[in-house]
């Protein structure tokens, strides 16, 4: 991977270290609740489907599906990799848990709805933040 | 059904000076616009016993709010029965909202309603600047936490430009909209600009203009953002039955949307084509006889052009995903068309009032004292609505 960008990192709490440090051990993780196996993102005490409390952080596949995306031309801060590509993103297991992210490891151009793509992690202080690559067809 | 907010009226507006990089006192801004509403409804400050406005005091985003319920309610020295300020709301509007609910009830009978921004001056000569600081005051220390900003910053989705883009890009992927019609938001608003001598831009803009402009967020250019500004707008929100004996006729509040129904989510709601604004319009219709083509005039929140394009849909001007092709070419939505839009110029060419300034114009266009750009034939009814992303709240007016 080129040169780490600037990021604001997420403040790491009890509730959302799965996610934010799962990268450490190569894994995006959601909680997901035991009952009726939906997965809640972001992180909340109850399951948003069936409100059980029986949520454990679960690695997913990794694999995901860019729903939308955009290509930020403006340098909101100083940056030396204009354009870049914020997208939204739908995982394998569950479409309707979405991440926002970033669109790495090919030209920004490139980059279209429906692209399958695939987590990997780059680690900043203590957190890893979860982006995306294409996945070769 | 009661529908309560028809016990509700506004009764008087007022607008302080509004322009880029005033330098001047954001409280003084908001009193000049407070003074100046309750002077339009044939009122004094005595007459005031409600307050309302958002956000309200807020640390941390400079410009993005000019004076909080406590610094007014004090500078003022009014005696209030009821209160209101926050950013929790149904949108910008929902503080109006609020107001309409305050009067209904009996809490109040005058609530005086206010929102007022220094954003122009806070960002200085360095443009627009990140959500939260970015890169943040704190050395870089700043982290992100909290519903809006946890999951969008440390991906670099600084500005609600980028949230907004995505939900635009994704209607074009499923409706095929384009560019060239979206542009007709912005070139709309500023051909209304042009004949509002308190709008910010007025020059001319052409469709080459606007696909030179540079690009912010892929679709968005910068003529697809608003214009930050200074200025504070005001309105007084009265019991009905009071408003008969004031200056003006009273413009009533026919039904109000302050649904979302939905996630409240830039990246979790349901439809990545439209936002909260599609349950505030599903309200808001639930609760008149009227329908959208008894619309006379629509002021329609444009903080990013697509935002104005996803309340026409989801209003009803045209089907969902229909709204590239309603106002392609523009004619539709002019001065003299159909559903004239934004005649003052919206946040796009007369300045970023953040909501308020969308009502405002509405009064103005009910009360026929637009000038040069008011719509001809005596608009009866028009709409008012703001906000992006989970903030929406709308209003439908008509005249007394």
């Amino acid at each position: 991977m080129s040169e780490k960008p600037f990021r604001v990192l997420p403040r790491v709490t009890p509730q959302n270290q799965h996610f934010w440090c799962g990268g450490a051990e190569g894994k995006l993780q959601f909680l997901r609740c035991g009952p009726c196996g939906s997965y809640v993102h972001p992180p909340a005490p109850v399951c948003g489907k069936c409100l059980s409390k029986d949520l454990t952080p679960t690695a997913v596949s990794g694999r995901a599906t860019v729903a939308t995306f955009t290509l930020n031309h403006q340098p909101w801060v100083p940056a030396a990799d204009h354009p870049y590509v914020v997208a939204i993103v739908e995982i394998e297991e569950q479409p309707d848990v979405r991440l926002m992210t970033n669109i790495v490891g090919c030209p920004p151009e490139a980059v279209h709805i429906g692209m399958a793509v695939a987590v990997e992690f780059e680690e900043h202080e203590d957190v890893w933040i979860p982006v995306f690559a294409p996945v070769d067809a | 059904m009661e529908i309560s907010e028809r016990r509700a009226a506004i009764t008087g507006i007022g607008q302080s000076e509004v322009g880029r990089r005033l330098g001047r006192d954001p409280l003084e801004l908001t009193l000049d616009a407070c003074l100046a509403a309750i002077e339009d409804a044939g009122l004094t400050r005595d007459d005031i016993d409600g307050l309302s406005t958002y956000p309200g005091a807020m640390a941390g985003q400079p410009g993005f709010t000019g004076a909080g319920v406590m610094e007014v309610h004090d500078a003022l020295r009014l005696e209030l029965e009821w209160w209101n300020g926050g950013m929790e709301t149904s949108g910008q509007l929902g503080s109006v909202i609020n107001a309409c609910m305050a009067v209904a009830c009996g809490f109040a009978k005058h609530v005086l309603c206010f929102r007022s921004v220094w954003e122009a001056t806070a960002q200085g000569k360095g443009g627009r600047g990140p959500i939260g600081g970015g890169a943040g005051a704190a050395g870089g220390k700043f982290r992100a936490s909290g519903p809006m900003i946890e999951f969008t910053l440390p991906f670099r989705a600084y500005s609600a430009a980028n949230w907004v883009a995505m939900f635009a890009q994704r209607h074009f992927h499923e409706f095929g909209t384009t560019r060239e019609q979206l542009a007709q938001i912005a070139l709309n608003a500023r051909k209304n600009a042009a004949l509002n001598p308190n709008a910010i831009y007025r020059d001319p803009m052409s469709m080459d203009d606007y696909f030179a402009a540079r690009m912010i967020s892929t679709p968005f250019c910068l003529f697809d953002c608003d214009v930050p500004v200074d200025g504070a707008t005001a309105f007084i929100v009265s019991r009905a039955e009071t408003a008969a004996d004031l200056r003006r006729p009273p413009i009533r509040v026919e039904a109000v949307g302050s649904a979302l129904r939905g996630r409240p989510s830039w990246d979790q709601f349901d439809d990545l084509t439209t936002m909260a604004l599609r349950d505030a319009s599903a309200m808001l219709w639930e609760r008149s006889d009227l329908s959208p083509s008894d619309v006379d005039v629509a002021e329609l929140y444009d903080g990013f052009s697509f935002i104005t394009l996803a309340w026409i849909e989801a209003l009803g001007f045209c089907k969902r995903g229909e709204g590239g092709a309603f106002i392609e070419g523009g004619q539709r939505i002019a001065l003299e068309g159909e559903l004239p839009l934004n005649t003052h110029g919206g946040q796009l060419s007369a300045g970023r009032l953040h909501g308020y300034g969308f009502l405002h114009e509405a009064c103005v266009q009910l009360w026929g004292e637009a000038g040069a750009r008011q719509v001809s034939g005596s608009p009866q009814v028009a709409l008012a609505a703001a906000g992006g992303g989970p903030l929406a709240g709308c209003l439908l007016l008509t005249a007394d």
